[in-house]
């Protein structure tokens, strides 16, 4: 779906993606982890066309990023960012029907379709009963769903998630990750979600890729990513990895320093 | 849906009530049959009209300018003038009238000030081909200071031309049509009408920025071309209206603000919202300023005292909700 090759990237003078490879496969479900300032969001945005690659070059189902028009990106690949803002007090309708954009014209009203996608996708997200409500009087969890509503809207192939629990108590964080899965499977959309939190990652994510100083360090399975060597040595910090007794999958312990 | 067209019909009515009254009120009745049958230089026609005219076309522009300038700034403290145009605008004025030059190259200076602050916040604010909005704003409030205190320096320096900057400053409708005043008038507006379908062309463009400039480019919307067209459209527009009508406060500041609260945030409603509101209030205003004194008060003053007890009762109205 997605191929990196050799993707560097640098803010002035600090360099913040080198030599970055990575196949993102179609219909799975990738999280990226790392420490922070090892290069995530910033490879989440040169993916999504924000910010132009100094070096190497993406491609988007075997075409370069650069032959597609803005809008071309926009309507193959959508982005949650880490924090949502707005800057008006839209309705949570309006918030979503945004994410037609790529697809109207300047000047152009929405048409029926553009509707529908809307409907469909807030009902996908299960917030289609907040359509009225206003943005800054909407909960953090239920602000999170119309965010994703509105990347839904985009119609993309690729989703885009920085952070998408960041702020959110333990059931709305598996309400998004829960969400996002059933995407991946149901519908097949492909899916590269940086986050902090390893244990949910590995609860939810098909495969895992590990970034340390702006280059991609591993990628593979969980139990090879969610290694007790392997994450020491990139986090310097000691923890402890053992298969969760409920899934079976991979969960990492920190370890405290003092007895 | 509806209630939308309701209240966009009743704004066009007030448009069209307040410009009836604004033609016939004044130190002169004017009767309603005179406008049946029109004479050459009369009242109405070479006094009431060209002044109604002028404060539609700088309310207008101050309206709908003043929301592309919040909406793309991200900040519903901007005005119009908050990067700097009205003082660069004034600054020409104000060395025009200085060196006694006549009606018609005053404005023209006043657009080359305008002009000049434009392009010195413009490159001021460029970081590698991209417009940061902080930088913005930063070089606008410099450039503007800077201009001011130009200002400044030739109010001090003159003498007899002091009363009428300070005219300039305030704002002032007092427009009279001489052929070649006529053309000047002819051009500001084409020009501005231009900006201003510039400007509301992007609504869509400007409702995405409100969601951060990253998630706007991530739709699809190039927000570095969208931020420089409107500012520079957005300047020329204001730059004209500055050199006719003098540095009117408020109106482009509160007019996008009440059209929020009447229609809510959407920039497709705010923007011709706050054209025709925009147009409202000043010809309101300038009702007032010419009524209320026995000497005709500076527009400008009035749409402040006018707009800030009207704004906190809009505000006060709006918390009790």
């Amino acid at each position: 779906m997605i191929s990196i090759k050799g993707l560097s990237y640098s803010y002035f003078e600090r360099q913040a993606l080198e030599d970055v490879s990575l196949e993102v496969q179609a219909g799975e479900f990738l999280g990226l982890i790392g420490p922070n300032g090892s290069g995530k969001s910033t490879l989440l945005k040169c993916l999504c066309g924000i910010l132009p690659p100094r070096r190497g070059e993406i491609l988007l189902e075997g075409k370069p990023l650069k032959d597609y028009s803005r809008r071309g990106v926009a309507q193959r690949v959508a982005m949650v960012p880490q924090d949502s803002t707005f800057g008006l007090n839209f309705t949570s309708y309006e918030v979503v029907l945004l994410g037609r954009t790529p697809y109207l014209e300047r000047m152009q009203l929405e048409r029926a379709s553009d509707h529908e996608a809307v409907q469909k996708a807030m009902e996908r997200t299960d917030c289609w009963d907040l359509k009225e409500r206003r943005i800054w009087e909407v909960s953090g969890g239920e602000r999170q769903r119309v965010v994703i509503a509105r990347a839904l809207a985009q119609a993309p192939r690729v989703l885009l998630l920085d952070e998408p629990t960041a702020h959110l108590d333990i059931a709305h964080q598996a309400e998004v990750y829960e969400l996002l899965g059933s995407l991946n499977r149901q519908e097949g959309l492909t899916i590269l979600a940086v986050s902090h939190d390893l244990n949910l990652a590995s609860e939810y994510c098909t495969r895992l890729a590990l970034m340390e100083k702006g280059r991609i360090k591993a990628v593979g399975g969980k139990k090879d990513i969610l290694a007790p060597g392997l994450l020491n040595e990139v986090y310097k910090q000691e923890v402890f990895v053992q298969a969760s007794p409920v899934t079976g999958e991979p969960h990492v312990f920190l370890v405290p320093k003092r007895k | 849906m509806k209630s939308r067209t309701f209240v966009f019909i009743g704004l066009f009515a007030l448009l069209v009530l307040s410009s009836l009254l604004s033609l016939t009120v004044g130190p002169t009745r004017v009767s309603l049959s005179e406008f049946l049958h029109p004479q050459e230089g009369s009242v109405l026609f070479s006094l009431r009209l060209p002044r109604l005219l002028l404060g539609i076309l700088a309310g207008a522009t101050l309206g709908m300018c003043g929301g592309a300038f919040q909406g793309v700034l991200r900040n519903p403290l901007a005005d119009p003038y908050i990067l700097g145009v009205s003082s660069g605008a004034a600054c020409g004025a104000a060395v025009a009238l200085a060196l006694g030059l006549g009606p018609v190259l005053l404005p023209v200076m006043a657009v080359s000030g305008a002009m000049a602050t434009l392009l010195l916040v413009y490159t001021l604010a460029r970081i590698g081909g991209r417009l940061p909005t902080d930088t913005l704003l930063l070089a606008g409030v410099i450039v503007g200071n800077f201009f001011a205190s130009l200002l400044m320096l030739v109010m001090a320096l003159s003498r007899r031309e002091l009363r009428e900057i300070v005219f300039i400053l305030l704002g002032n409708l007092g427009i009279v049509f001489t052929s070649k005043t006529l053309i000047l008038f002819e051009v500001t507006s084409l020009v501005a009408i231009a900006c201003l379908l510039v400007v509301w062309w992007h609504w869509r463009d400007l409702n995405a920025l409100a969601l951060g400039e990253e998630v706007a480019e991530s739709l699809g919307v190039a927000v570095d071309t969208v931020k420089k067209t409107l500012f520079v459209s957005c300047s020329i527009a204001v730059a004209g209206v500055v050199a006719l009508a003098g540095s009117i406060g408020f109106v482009g500041f509160v007019v996008p603000h009440i059209a929020r609260m009447l229609l809510g945030p959407n920039h497709r409603d705010v923007l011709p919202a706050s054209l025709v509101l925009g147009g409202v209030l000043l010809v309101l205003s300038d009702i007032v300023a010419r009524s209320i004194a026995p000497m005709e008060l500076p527009v400008g003053i009035v749409t402040s005292l006018l707009g800030v007890p009207f704004f906190v009762y809009l505000l006060q109205k709006r918390k009790r909700a």
